[in-house]
C-alpha cells in the first residue's frame, strides 16, 4: 500500500459534468489493496460511470460483505452511505436499505468467496426478488486475503501460485443469474474499460437487479501462468458476445454503427442501451439462447463477455410486495405509524 | 544592462544549435504511418526537457537537486552545485531574471511558481567557506594565453572556466573595480557590494592576471601582443537616448543605466523630489527605486504601452509599487519643458494603442499632459558600442554595426575572437552572460588544441533508480499544497533611508523549509519499461493528474486529443512507449502536468514504472567524456 495522500493537485482543465463535479470528485480514499489489483481498477470504472451519469455522491449507498473486493467501497464515492456488512451477508443489508429507501442508488461490491461461498444463498434471494440494485462480482478465482486458495469459480485445471491443480468444477456466476431469472447480467474484464463503463452505467439505470461479474485478477496470488483468472489469459480469452453503449436519457443520440445488427433497450428511466451483436444470431433479450450460447462459449474454453441478458419488466422487490411509493423518510408520521387501534385492527385477520 | 525577461526558448538541441529557438524535437517522437515513434528517453535531453527549470535555465542550473540539498540543509553543497553551472549564485540569488521561475511546473499545477532564486540565495547566504572546494590552478601553466576585455560575468566565467586548466588569463577593465553591468547596473539595495565582491574574488584569486582602469583602445594592437585567443565581454554600454524639444537645455535628464553608474561609484548621491522614469524595463524599476532612496518623494515611471506590455519582470514592477512608485500607462513623451535652463516638467500624449491595416499597433494621441519633475531619467533601453575594434582586421560586423558571432561557438568572422554576454548580441542578463562564457570557454580550449570548434563535448546523464523499499523512495514524493512563500523586506521607511540597505530579508530558515517542499522533483522520472507491463491500468487510475492512458497509437496530434485529458499544452513533450506486450497499445505519458508523486510506480505490480534520478552532465571546457551509467 501507499504511504501518501493522493496529491491534492488537480488537472485545471478537467471536465466537469452536469452537476460542476469532476472525476476526482467521486474517488474515496487511498486504495490498500495490492498495486496492480484489478479491484482497483473497477473502482476507477465506477468513478468514472458516477461521474459520468451525474450521480449525486449523496443519493448512493454502497454496500459490501467481507474480503478483498468488499474493501473497495472505501475508496469511491466518499460523501456516499456505506454499509460493510457480515461475510456473504451484504444483499440482506441492501434489501432492507431498499425497502426502507427506494429513492438511493444501491450498489453491493461482493468477492466470489463472498457471492459464491458463504453468500451464495443471499445472491440467489436478491435476484429472485430482482432488488433496484447494481452488484458487482469482482471475480479472480481466488482467496486473496487468506492468501490464494481456490475459490468457488476457479476454473477446472487452473493452476495456483504453489502449482496444485483445481478439481471442483466452479459455479458459474452469469449462468446462475440467468438461471434465477436475473434480469441484468453481464460480464466484463478489469482491465477493459471501454466495455466495463457503458456496462456499469446500463447497470446504475437498470430498474432491478443488474448483475455484473467482472473477471479482476488478482495479481498477488492468480496472475501467473496456469491461472485461468490472470490478466494475459482474459485477454487472450475473453470473446465480447455483443458490444454495448449506454445513451442517458438527455443525451442526443450520435454513436454511429457502421456494420453488424444493432438492437436498442429503452431502459425504464427513458435511457437507451444499443447493442451490437459481434457473435452471429446472439439474442440478448432471449434467455434460454443466452444461457446456451455462454455454454457454447465456456466450453471452447472463452470467457464470454458483455452485457449478456437485458430485461426492463420495470417489477423490482417493491412492486412484488406491493410497498407504499417514495422512502419511508418521508411518510408522514401517522402514515408510518398509525396506532395501537390499527395495529389491533390488522391483528384481527389472524384471530 | 536591460535584463530581457524574453521567454525562455521552447526548444534547444545542443549539438546542433544551442540556441535555436525554433529548432527540432529531440527525441525520437515523431510521427509516421503507424503513429508516433517510440521515445528515446535515453537521450539526455528528453528528460533535460521535463525539468523544466533546468532546461529553461540557459546554464542548466540542476535546480531539482540543489532545493533537495538546501532541504537536507546542506547549503554549501547546494552553493557548489549551483556555482557549476550559474557560477555566481549569490549574485544571481538575488538579481537572476529568473527564466527558471515562469517554466517551473508548479506554476502550471497551482498558479505559482517554486521560489526558485530566492532558494539560491538561501544556500549562498547560509553556506560555510568554500575556498577549500574551489578547483585547483595548476601551478605550471600550459602556456596558453588569452585576454579577457570587460570585466562582467561573461568574461569572468571565461576565466573561472579556462584558470583551472592551466591558462594564463589577462582581464581588462576600463574601470577601477570588477563587475561590469552587474556593479554598476544593479543598486546596492538589490545586491550588496561584499555579496559581488566575494563571488568575483573566488574567480580572481585563481590568478587571473586583472588589469583595472585599462580600457582596450585598440583591438589590432591587443591581438598583437601574442595571445592566443581573446574574448570579448564589453557588454551593451550606451544608454539610448530620447530626441526631444529641450533635451539638451538642462542637465537634470539622465541617461539610466550612467545614472546609475554614477550612483554605484558615489559620485551621485541625490535627486530631485519630482523624478519621472522614462521607460518601463527592468532598468527603468532599478532607476525609479534608486530615486526614492536619494531623495526622490514623487517618482512616476512613464509608459507607452499598457501594463501587459511592460518589459519589466512583475516581481520588479511589484516592488517598485511597493516603494510607492507610480507606474503611468499610455504615455508617450513629446517634449521637455525648460525655463530659463530649469527643467520644469514633461510634456506627453495620453495614447490608445490600434492596430492599423497592416495589424501594426499604433498609437494615437488623445490628449496633451504636462507633468512636472525635478529630474527625468531615461530607461528606454542600451546600445553596443565597438569604436575601439578597427573595420580592417576581419571582423565582420552586420547592417546594425554589430559583430557577426556564430551562435554555437561564440567565435566571429576572425578566428581566434570570441564574444559573449550583452557584447555578443545585445542585452540579455546575467545567466545568459555565464553560458555565454561557458560556451566561449569551451571554443577558446578546443580553438587552442587546433580541435574544431564544432566538436563540442556531448551532454551525458545518469539515471538512477531512487527505490529504498516498498513504497520508500530516496526523496520526498509527498505533494505538499503550500503556496509560494512571499518574500519579506526591510520596513518600508528604514529601507528607503539608504541605498545600500538590502531591501529582501531573505528567507529565513522556517520559510526555507517550507518554500522546498513546494519543488515537485521534476528530475526524479517516471521511467516505463514496457516489456514488462500488464496493462493493468492501475498507474492510470491512480495517477493524480490524469497524465497516463493506454491507447492505440496514431500522429502526434490525433494521440494527444485521445488521452485521458488531452495533452494541449504543445510545450511539453508525450512521452510515447514501445508496443505493450499485450495488447500492442502504447503507453503515452502527457509530461505537462506530472507531479512527481511516483504513485504510478507505487501502484505498478511489475515495477514497469519506476523513478529514477535524471541527472544531466554538462560539458564544459577541459570535460573530455562523462561516465555515464545510461546508453546514450
Amino acid at each position: 500500500m501507499t504511504y501518501i495522500t493522493k496529491p491534492v493537485a488537480r488537472h485545471p482543465k478537467m471536465r466537469h459534468n452536469a452537476l460542476g463535479l469532476e472525476p476526482r470528485d467521486y474517488e474515496g480514499s487511498m486504495s490498500t489493496l495490492c498495486a496492480g489489483c484489478g479491484h482497483d481498477s473497477v473502482t476507477a470504472a465506477l468513478v468514472q460511470a458516477f461521474f459520468e451519469m451525474d450521480v449525486e455522491p449523496h443519493r448512493v449507498v454502497k454496500l459490501s460483505g467481507i474480503g478483498c473486493s468488499s474493501k473497495t467501497p472505501a475508496y469511491f464515492v466518499k460523501e456516499a452511505h456505506g454499509f460493510n456488512a457480515v461475510h456473504g451477508r451484504m444483499p440482506s443489508i441492501a434489501a432492507g436499505a431498499n425497502a426502507a429507501n427506494r429513492d438511493l442508488l444501491y450498489v453491493g461490491i461482493s468477492g466470489d468467496g463472498d457471492s459464491l461461498s458463504i453468500g451464495l444463498g443471499q445472491l440467489c434471494h436478491a435476484i429472485r426478488r430482482n432488488i433496484d440494485m447494481l452488484y458487482l462480482l469482482e471475480n479472480n478465482g481466488v482467496y486473496g486475503l487468506t492468501k490464494g486458495q481456490f475459490s468457488a469459480s476457479a476454473d477446472v485445471g487452473s493452476v495456483s501460485k504453489k502449482g496444485e491443480v483445481n478439481r471442483n468444477g466452479p459455479i458459474d456466476p452469469v449462468s446462475v443469474a440467468l438461471a434465477l431469472g436475473a434480469t441484468f447480467v453481464a460480464r466484463s474484464f478489469s482491465g477493459d474499460k471501454k466495455q466495463l463503463v457503458p456496462i456499469l452505467k446500463a447497470g446504475l439505470a437498470h430498474s432491478g437487479f443488474a448483475f455484473v461479474d467482472i473477471i479482476s485478477p488478482c495479481v498477488t496470488f492468480n496472475d501467473h501462468e496456469g491461472s485461468t483468472k490472470s490478466y494475459a489469459h482474459t485477454r487472450t480469452h475473453m470473446y465480447e458476445v455483443v458490444e454495448t453503449d449506454f445513451v442517458p436519457l438527455r443525451r442526443e443520440i450520435t454513436a454511429e454503427y457502421g456494420h453488424g445488427d444493432v438492437h436498442a433497450v429503452t431502459m425504464h428511466d427513458g435511457s437507451v442501451v444499443h447493442f451490437r451483436k459481434v457473435a452471429e444470431d446472439y439474442d440478448p433479450t432471449d434467455r434460454g439462447a443466452a444461457l446456451e450460447h455462454i455454454a457454447d462459449v465456456r466450453k471452447r474454453g472463452e470467457v464470454p463477455t458483455g452485457l449478456l441478458y437485458l430485461e426492463e419488466t420495470g417489477e423490482d422487490m417493491h412492486g412484488f410486495e406491493n410497498t407504499v411509493e417514495g422512502p419511508l423518510v418521508e411518510l408522514p408520521y401517522e402514515d408510518l405509524c398509525p396506532g395501537s387501534g390499527a395495529l389491533a385492527e390488522l391483528q384481527k385477520e389472524w384471530w | 544592462m536591460r535584463r530581457s525577461t524574453a521567454p525562455a526558448p521552447p526548444w534547444r538541441g545542443f549539438l546542433s544549435d544551442p540556441w535555436d529557438r525554433k529548432g527540432a524535437p529531440i527525441t525520437g517522437a515523431r510521427g509516421t504511418q503507424q503513429g508516433m515513434e517510440p521515445t528515446n528517453t535515453r537521450d539526455p535531453q528528453y528528460y533535460h526537457r521535463v525539468v523544466d527549470c533546468q532546461w529553461a535555465c540557459p546554464a542548466h542550473t540542476d535546480v531539482p537537486q540543489y532545493i533537495r540539498l538546501i532541504a537536507q540543509g546542506r547549503y554549501t553543497d547546494a552553493y557548489m552545485l549551483n556555482r557549476e553551472s550559474n557560477v555566481f549564485p549569490g549574485i544571481l540569488g538575488r538579481t537572476c531574471d529568473r527564466p527558471c521561475e515562469p517554466a517551473c511546473r508548479r506554476e502550471r499545477v497551482d498558479g505559482k511558481p517554486v521560489a526558485i532564486c530566492r532558494l539560491k540565495r538561501v544556500a549562498a547566504d547560509l553556506r560555510e567557506s568554500v575556498r577549500h572546494r574551489l578547483p585547483e590552478i595548476p601551478e605550471v601553466k600550459n602556456g596558453r594565453k588569452i585576454a579577457l576585455i570587460g570585466g562582467g560575468p561573461a568574461s569572468l566565467t571565461v576565466a573561472n572556466d579556462l584558470m583551472p586548466l592551466g591558462y594564463e588569463c589577462v582581464l581588462y577593465e576600463k574601470l577601477d573595480k570588477l563587475g561590469g553591468l552587474m556593479l554598476t547596473n544593479i543598486p546596492a539595495f538589490r545586491l550588496p557590494a561584499r555579496v559581488l565582491q566575494e563571488e568575483i574574488a573566488f574567480i580572481t584569486d585563481m590568478g587571473v592576471d586583472v588589469r583595472l582602469n585599462t580600457p582596450v583602445n585598440s583591438l589590432k594592437a591587443l591581438l598583437e601582443e601574442g595571445y592566443d585567443a581573446v574574448f570579448v565581454g564589453v557588454g551593451a554600454p550606451r544608454g539610448k537616448n530620447l530626441e526631444l524639444p529641450g533635451r539638451y537645455d538642462t542637465d537634470r535628464i539622465h541617461i539610466g543605466i550612467d545614472w546609475l553608474e554614477s550612483i554605484a561609484f558615489q559620485h551621485i548621491d541625490s535627486v530631485g523630489e519630482r523624478v519621472l522614469v522614462i521607460g518601463v524595463g527592468n532598468t527603468a524599476m532599478d532607476c525609479c527605486r534608486a530615486a526614492k532612496r536619494l531623495g526622490g518623494t514623487d517618482v512616476k515611471v512613464m509608459a507607452r504601452r499598457g501594463r501587459k506590455d511592460f518589459k519589466a519582470s512583475d516581481w520588479e514592477l511589484e516592488d517598485a509599487e511597493g516603494e510607492t512608485v507610480e507606474i503611468l500607462e499610455y504615455h508617450a513623451p513629446k517634449e521637455f519643458v525648460v525655463e530659463d535652463g530649469v527643467l520644469k516638467g514633461m510634456k506627453f500624449d495620453i495614447v490608445e494603442w490600434y492596430e492599423d491595416d497592416e495589424g501594426k499597433q499604433r498609437a494615437r494621441p488623445l490628449e496633451e499632459v504636462l507633468i512636472p519633475c525635478d529630474d527625468v531619467v531615461l530607461a528606454i533601453g542600451q546600445d553596443n558600442a565597438f569604436p575601439w575594434i578597427e573595420r580592417d582586421m576581419g571582423i565582420e560586423f552586420n547592417q546594425w554595426d554589430m559583430p557577426v558571432v556564430d551562435r554555437g561557438t561564440m567565435q566571429c568572422s576572425l578566428p581566434g575572437v570570441f564574444f559573449g554576454g550583452d557584447a555578443a548580441w545585445g542585452p540579455e542578463n546575467i545567466i545568459w552572460a555565464v553560458e555565454h562564457g561557458h560556451q566561449a570557454a569551451i571554443s577558446i580550449h578546443n580553438h587552442c588544441q587546433g580541435i574544431p570548434l564544432t566538436e563540442r563535448p556531448p551532454f551525458g546523464m545518469n539515471l538512477v533508480t531512487q527505490k529504498m523499499g516498498i513504497h520508500e523512495w530516496s526523496y520526498s514524493n509527498d505533494y505538499n499544497p503550500a503556496s509560494r512563500t512571499p518574500m519579506r523586506y526591510v520596513d518600508l521607511e528604514e529601507r528607503l533611508r539608504s541605498i545600500g540597505t538590502e531591501a529582501e530579508l531573505g528567507f529565513n530558515v522556517e520559510e526555507t523549509a517550507r518554500e522546498v517542499q513546494r519543488c515537485l522533483n521534476c528530475d526524479i522520472q517516471t521511467d516505463f519499461a514496457a516489456n514488462l507491463c500488464i496493462e493493468c491500468d492501475a498507474c492510470i487510475d491512480v495517477c493524480p493528474l490524469h497524465c497516463l492512458t493506454i491507447t492505440d497509437n496514431g500522429e502526434e496530434d490525433d494521440l494527444r486529443q485521445r488521452l485521458t485529458a488531452p495533452a494541449e499544452n504543445l510545450a511539453q513533450l508525450i512521452f510515447v512507449s514501445e508496443d505493450l506486450p499485450q495488447t500492442h497499445r502504447v503507453m503515452v505519458k502527457d509530461e505537462d502536468l506530472c507531479v512527481h508523486c511516483g504513485l504510478c510506480a507505487e501502484r505498478c505490480p511489475t515495477a514497469a514504472w519506476d523513478m529514477k534520478k535524471s541527472d544531466l552532465l554538462i560539458p564544459y571546457a577541459g570535460h573530455e567524456t562523462w561516465p555515464t551509467l545510461a546508453t546514450v
